[in-house]
């Protein structure tokens, strides 16, 4: 907790002491690293290389947050949390930013007191299971035992899916996906529950992925995405416009290959904006006026990190879907840099 | 001014009347302890003052208040054991009742296994027996010294691992059933026999269990007015009356004849589906939390009953052996009643120490009341506060009742003095 509201309930005990944070932008400049929640582990979207480099689509999202505000996509301390001890985490301001799969809903934004700055990926719920199982829809599943990560939506919509089809079910309540992975392989579930993305995430890394089938029902919808403390506006500006910038920047075509030749300036005038080399964008976050090109240069604009982490040409193999531009018949969307 | 007036010419022996000073609220003994008081009085009040603002402040940074009206809002998951009627829609209350029953639970099995445990490897420790004691030396010293979480891990990782999956058992699988078809030991727990009532007086069946458990209770209530008759008669005439098929009659035919009443039949686990249905399925987390709490604390336990008594002198032994007691009953007539005394206070921390450490069930995803109330509920309704202070007030609660049931039986083997 704060020393100065210490000393000043010593001082003047009985007056409001009320020492107002500093924003969580200028902690972040001074401390000179950004501190990112991201999961224990979940191929493709956070995990560490070998190297104990930390990669992936969700670590992207941080590592261009580090790179707009602190000009290094490395400067980021990364704490893992499990589904259970992320919202406290960011809660308590051990970190300033959340990229772990977490779908935006009414309650977590609301009740829980948290900002999500967009949608990183359009998700959905839904189940593998072995294919010797021989089961073919989730409506099979009566009396199954699912493994199911607590703390989760995913939680809830399989208790809200069970109890409208009718059907009965044990769960296997888990803590982080290694631990899913390891109880489903063993057969300590005949089900394992997450959003889909994770679910291909996580065959992707099995020995053999072709012994396992996703059923074809997606049961909910699960928008994941970034995510601040409520009531830090311009942080969450930073973050939001972060995101909308790596998104903006594959609707215009600006690449990582081709971002240092765009930046000596264009006659678009957009990609202008975008990249600081007109207008005074960057200053009304406060930050530099190329942080937005810095960011990109981290880890490459949205459609880059989408495919080089979890896209079509990776193990884990995610077709765009939903998660395709807008221009292509998807809902990635970015409010214009103007 | 007279010689009389003059201060210095009084009494030695009557006190100077001097006005108070400051300093001797330091310097003087009679209102130093005072003064030491005081301060540390105003320190811990400004400490406290410190933390409840520090979390008044914090909490309306966040933007949040204080209320417990969460637990009357729907849970909206599930969970796995219950011992009383909860679905996914019953309210975070009831959520965190059937977590406080699960850790009750697993404190209960734990506490008896661990006794049990723990007396037997403590005396056999003190055996003469050099493979037998020094087995008892490894138990003790294995478990003692690995922390209990990971003791906990491998119970559970041994079950999941190496043990068959149910689909196993059906026809043309690899796996059988145990005793007679009865058991099934599978990767997803143990399923045994269970019992049902087929026309119960009641209808919940916990609320029959509970008519069995009162009327085992008078049962055992009886039985001790026959042995205290019994006792009676071998003071005053030498001969102690036959009794045990009278206890053993009192015993068995109410709870018999109840449960024959209510149509008590056993019902044999069988494969259906996914899972085994009917009987008792006994969770792999209930297991691997269960056994690696008992064979943890046991380990502590059998050091304690071995203190215990080794405090005993040695002329107790050797003046039961002079009256021809033979070794088993000089154990248990002579020394473990008088070691008792030295045993119960540190056997009341033990309990506590397993009560309490049951919380580690979150690493096998038991669902006790740190799964629901601390776990999930607090993660969906964003009441950490709140689901915290209640948690701590329920083991808070739980641990007093312990030691206080404890230190009523310790006061009872206490030495009498006469």
């Amino acid at each position: 907790m704060k020393k100065s509201v210490f000393l000043g309930a010593l001082t003047i005990a009985g007056l409001a002491a009320g020492a107002a944070a500093a924003g969580t932008l200028d902690d972040v400049k001074a401390r000179g690293t950004l501190n990112c929640g991201v999961t224990t582990g979940l191929t493709g979207f956070a995990v560490p290389d070998a190297n104990g480099v930390w990669g992936g689509f969700d670590v992207g999202v941080c590592r261009a947050v580090a790179a707009a505000v602190l000009g290094d996509p490395m400067a980021v301390e990364f704490v893992t949390t499990t589904g259970q001890t992320r919202f406290t985490a960011l809660a308590s301001g051990e970190i300033d930013l959340l990229a772990r799969n977490t779908t935006w809903t009414f309650s977590r934004d609301v009740d829980l007191k948290f900002e999500f700055v967009g949608v990183n990926y359009y998700d959905g719920q839904g189940f593998m299971v072995p294919r010797d199982l021989g089961v073919s829809s989730a409506k099979d599943l009566d009396g199954a035992t699912v493994c199911i990560q607590t703390g989760t939506t995913t939680e809830l919509n399989l208790a809200d899916y069970f109890r409208s089809n009718n059907i009965s079910y044990e769960p296997v309540p888990i803590e982080t996906n290694a631990e899913a992975q390891q109880q489903y392989l063993a057969g300590a579930c005949d089900v394992y529950t997450t959003d889909a993305s994770g679910l291909a995430a996580t065959r992707a890394t099995f020995e053999a992925p072709g012994d396992h089938v996703l059923l074809p029902e997606i049961v909910s919808k699960e928008p994941l995405g970034p995510l601040v403390r409520h009531g830090d506006n311009e942080w969450a500006d930073v973050a939001r416009w972060t995101l909308n910038a790596l998104i903006t920047a594959e609707e215009l075509g600006v690449t990582s290959a081709n971002i240092a030749e765009l930046s000596a300036g264009t006659n678009n005038p957009e990609i202008n904006r975008l990249l600081g080399t007109e207008g005074e964008l960057g200053a009304m976050l406060g930050l530099d006026a190329d942080w937005a090109m810095k960011a990109i240069m981290a880890g490459g604009n949205y459609g880059e990190l989408f495919e080089k982490n979890i896209g079509e040409n990776t193990p884990i193999g995610l077709a765009r879907g939903l998660n395709a531009m807008w221009t292509e018949g998807g809902l990635i969307y970015s409010p214009p840099f103007r | 001014m007279t010689m009389l007036d003059d201060p210095r010419m009084s009494t030695p022996n009557v006190a100077p009347k001097k006005g108070f000073k400051l300093s001797q609220l330091i310097y003087d003994t009679r209102y130093r302890s005072i003064t030491i008081q005081v301060i540390a009085m105003i320190l811990v009040v400004l400490g406290l003052y410190w933390l409840v603002n520090n979390t008044i402040q914090n909490l309306s940074a966040l933007g949040k208040d204080f209320d417990f009206g969460f637990l009357s809002q729907p849970a909206g998951y599930d969970i796995n054991q219950r011992l009383v009627e909860y679905t996914s829609q019953s309210t975070h209350g009831r959520a965190a009742f059937v977590g406080i029953l699960n850790t009750m639970l697993v404190a209960f099995l734990g506490c008896v296994l661990a006794t049990f445990l723990g007396v037997i490897a403590g005396v056999l420790r003190l055996s003469k027996n050099w493979i037998v004691s020094r087995l008892m030396a490894v138990y003790v010293e294995g478990f003692r010294n690995v922390p209990l979480l990971l003791w906990i891990i491998a119970i559970f990782a041994l079950m999941t691992e190496s043990m068959p999956q149910p689909r196993e058992f059906k026809v043309g699988g690899d796996a059988s059933m145990m005793l007679a078809d009865s058991v099934a030991v599978t990767n997803r727990g143990v399923y045994v026999p269970g019992i049902v009532f087929e026309n119960g007086f009641l209808a919940s069946p916990v609320m029959n269990w509970v008519i069995l458990g009162v009327i085992l209770i008078v049962s055992l209530f009886v039985i001790r007015i026959v042995r205290r008759r019994a006792d009676v008669v071998q003071e005053s005439t030498g001969v102690r009356p036959t009794t045990w098929y009278q206890q053993l009659a009192l015993l068995i035919v109410p709870v018999g004849v109840v449960m024959f009443l209510m149509g008590a039949q056993l019902q044999y686990p069988y494969i259906k589906g996914f899972n085994f249905t009917d009987g008792i399925h006994l969770r792999n987390s209930l297991i691997a939390l269960w056994l690696a709490l008992s064979l943890y604390t046991g380990a502590f336990i059998a050091e304690i009953v071995r203190a215990g008594i080794l405090a005993i002198s040695k002329g107790q032994s050797e003046a039961a052996f002079a009256l021809g007691l033979r070794p088993n009953r000089t154990m248990n007539l002579v020394i473990l009643p008088q070691a008792m005394r030295v045993i119960i206070p540190p056997l009341i921390s033990q309990y506590l120490n397993l009560t309490k450490n049951s919380s580690l069930a979150i690493a096998v995803g038991y669902m006790d009341v740190r799964s629901t109330l601390g776990g999930i509920t607090i993660n969906q309704t964003g009441r950490e506060l709140e689901g915290m202070l209640l948690m701590a007030a329920f083991y808070l609660a739980l641990s007093l009742a312990i030691s206080g049931v404890m230190n009523i039986y310790n006061n009872r083997t206490q030495l009498q003095e006469r």
